[in-house]
């Protein structure tokens, strides 16, 4: 990777972060170009691009095109070996490992994506608002992640889903409270870096309130530094809600989900079954991968300045 | 003894987060707690005996009120499974976490400083490189999918490593408790067996939570020496015709541990999570596999308990980490 930091950036990649300057209007065309040759220019964040496709069309098409049911068993081909009929083999009850590794590729998706949006939502709102108003809003909104960070996040997320009850919607909850305090940060340093900048004070003065310019001015202008955030806790939030579902919590037995999965085949790894837990914690390991890849690749693309 | 006063009372907003944190979370149960604790069996008076027992009829506050002053008389509950304090409970397992989170983190500290230093020093080189894919491959590795994968090479293709099957093979006896550390007290006492079947079955756990940790630390190095290497008193170190050796290990090296003491803050929060997960597939006797066991039965005290416990050793640990930044750097003692 050391070649690229070498090549001078491409004429956008100034444009492309206003530190202190108004947001210039960069037009799709050039970021698209940017794009391409940032793609092209880092073969990995290309890689992670297309594996990204491969599994966002995974979770739309995924139960459409496995050829088995993933709940049907047959107990006659149970514990089966990776075979041209089963790809993945089967497990203890005869069920597809592959249809269900596919298919589960949807819930863990949908698990990390809602969790996200939602501390998206409210980390990145609370970072923004701390970071513009200073003050009391700064000193709550602190006080509270602090204590977040105070507990080790795994932990923490285990209490939570033992207290508020053992679901899948409390899976995401819990994800998304784990994750609030890297939000906040982000945030809340990206906006009060622009409470003073030019475009700001310009729409102060131009009468402009508050949340006005918190949404119409600040919000935009950092979004790009959150969708590289967003990526990189994607990876995050789909570990913490494997590990969860592994410990047996959130989601239940006959779902295909890959923690299940790799919880469901840790039996079978003592005498010699490893397909079971295998396949699944591979694509988990997968997803992980993309999703790191991909954040550090979108970070590539909006701040060349902290390229690796 | 001043800064560790004062780091003392930086802590306790902390701390008082955690417990407030921590009593919530108790009366957030799902349903009536009272109900709960009476049985599917009880009739409605016994229901509202329990909820007086419980204090549950009472404000919130004063519930709190009574919930700190349980807490500081060491109470944490009872089990409803086992039937035991859960004080005691987490007294007798928290050795064998500390043991196994211990060694896995010195185990992976004594091979990722190295690298990362090896790494910054030779950028560019097969290290570098072998640095990088450390650094990305173990941050994507779930840490129970690591575990399992290498119980299946280590035990069943190699056999060179015993069951995952706790602390100590079935032939061997504990030996006298000490520290509850194994490998110390075998080691104190002379019991060479002990001390051999334990460090066995603790060698896949540890090195489990070695390479899920691993990459935090080794990347964290490499970025501090590289940025320390490029100033201008290791140029002048140089220039003054030290040999290489000095300038990396007395000089550099020294300027680069303060921003990976600051990881190792992280790291700990992780660990202390995934060691949660090390434990259950490798069937570890420590607190986060009593937590779990409690959490599939719905059993709430051991749950608190543990969640409290970990959040307390894990502010110690932060506040120990604070005070090591100034045996470090004495910059940030005259700071203080």
């Amino acid at each position: 990777m050391t070649e690229i930091t070498t090549i001078a950036p491409a004429p956008v990649a100034t444009a492309a972060t206003p530190a202190s300057a108004p947001a210039p209007k960069v037009e799709n065309n050039s970021i698209f170009r940017h794009a391409l040759y940032v793609v092209s220019e880092n073969p990995v964040t290309g890689l992670s691009f297309g594996l990204f496709l491969l599994i966002a069309l995974c979770a739309l098409f995924g139960p459409y095109i496995v050829p088995f049911d993933p709940l049907a068993s047959d107990t006659a081909a149970a514990l089966s070996p990776p075979s041209w009929k089963h790809w993945f083999g089967t497990d203890q009850l005869g069920r597809d490992i592959f249809s269900r590794v596919i298919v589960a590729t949807r819930l863990d998706f949908i698990i990390a994506i809602t969790s996200v949006a939602l501390v998206f939502a409210l980390g990145g709102f609370a970072g923004i608002a701390a970071g513009f108003f200073l003050g009391w809003t700064d000193r709550i909104v602190g006080r509270i992640s602090d204590t977040i960070m105070a507990f080790p996040l795994f932990v923490l997320a285990m209490g939570i889903v033992a207290a508020l009850g053992n679901t899948v919607t409390n899976i995401v909850i819990a994800t998304a409270i784990i994750n609030f305090p890297l939000y906040v940060r982000v945030a809340r340093a990206e906006a009060n870096v622009r409470r003073e900048a030019g475009f700001v004070q310009a729409a102060r003065l131009s009468g402009n309130s508050d949340f006005r310019i918190l949404f119409g001015h600040i919000l935009p202008n950092i979004m790009p530094i959150m969708m590289v955030q967003i990526s990189l806790t994607m990876g995050y939030a789909i570990l913490n809600a494997a590990g969860l579902s592994f410990i047996g919590l959130g989601v239940r037995a006959p779902t295909p989900e890959w923690g299940i999965m790799v919880a469901e085949g840790a039996a079978n790894i003592i005498s010699g079954e490893w397909w079971i837990a295998l396949f699944p914690g591979l694509a988990l390991m997968i997803a992980v991968f993309t999703f790191n890849l991909l954040g550090d690749g979108l970070r590539d693309l909006v701040d060349p300045q902290r390229r690796t | 003894m001043a800064i560790m006063l004062k780091r003392m009372t930086l802590i306790i907003p902390n701390l008082i987060g955690v417990i407030i944190v921590t009593f919530l979370l108790t009366r957030a149960l799902p349903g009536d707690p009272a109900a709960y604790f009476a049985g599917p069996a009880a009739t409605k008076e016994s229901v509202e005996q329990i909820r007086k027992s419980l204090g549950l009829d009472k404000p919130l506050i004063v519930q709190f009120g009574s919930y700190v002053s349980e807490l500081a008389h060491g109470n944490l509950g009872t089990s409803l499974t086992t039937g035991q304090p859960v004080l005691t409970e987490i007294k007798n397992r928290l050795p064998a976490s500390a043991e196994l989170t211990l060694f896995g983190l010195i185990l992976s500290i004594v091979i990722a400083v190295p690298l990362g230093i090896l790494a910054a020093v030779k950028q560019g080189s097969w290290i570098d490189h072998t640095c990088r894919i450390v650094a990305t491959a173990g941050v994507s590795l779930p840490v129970f999918f690591t575990g399992l994968l290498l119980v299946y090479v280590f035990y069943y293709i190699l056999g060179w490593s015993p069951a995952p099957l706790g602390r100590l093979d079935v032939f061997a006896s504990a030996p006298t408790q000490i520290t509850g550390f194994y490998l110390i007290d075998s080691l104190v006492t002379g019991n060479w067996s002990a001390f051999r079947s334990s460090l066995n079955q603790l060698l896949l756990p540890g090195l489990t939570l070695c390479i899920f940790s691993l990459a935090p630390i080794a990347r964290m190095t490499r970025a501090s020496m590289l940025t320390v290497l490029s100033s201008e008193f290791i140029r002048t170190a140089r220039a003054s015709g030290l040999d290489s050796r000095t300038v990396i290990i007395t000089y550099a090296f020294r300027n680069a541990m303060l921003p990976v003491v600051t990881t190792l803050g992280m790291v700990f929060s992780f660990l202390l999570g995934a060691n949660v997960l090390v434990e259950k597939v490798f069937a570890w006797p420590g607190i986060g596999s009593y937590a779990v066991e409690a959490l599939i039965s719905s059993d709430f005290a051991p749950v608190q308990g543990f969640v409290l416990t970990m959040a307390i050793l894990y502010v110690a640990l932060n506040l120990l980490i604070d005070l090591l930044y100034g045996v470090i750097d004495p910059r940030v003692r005259l700071e203080a």
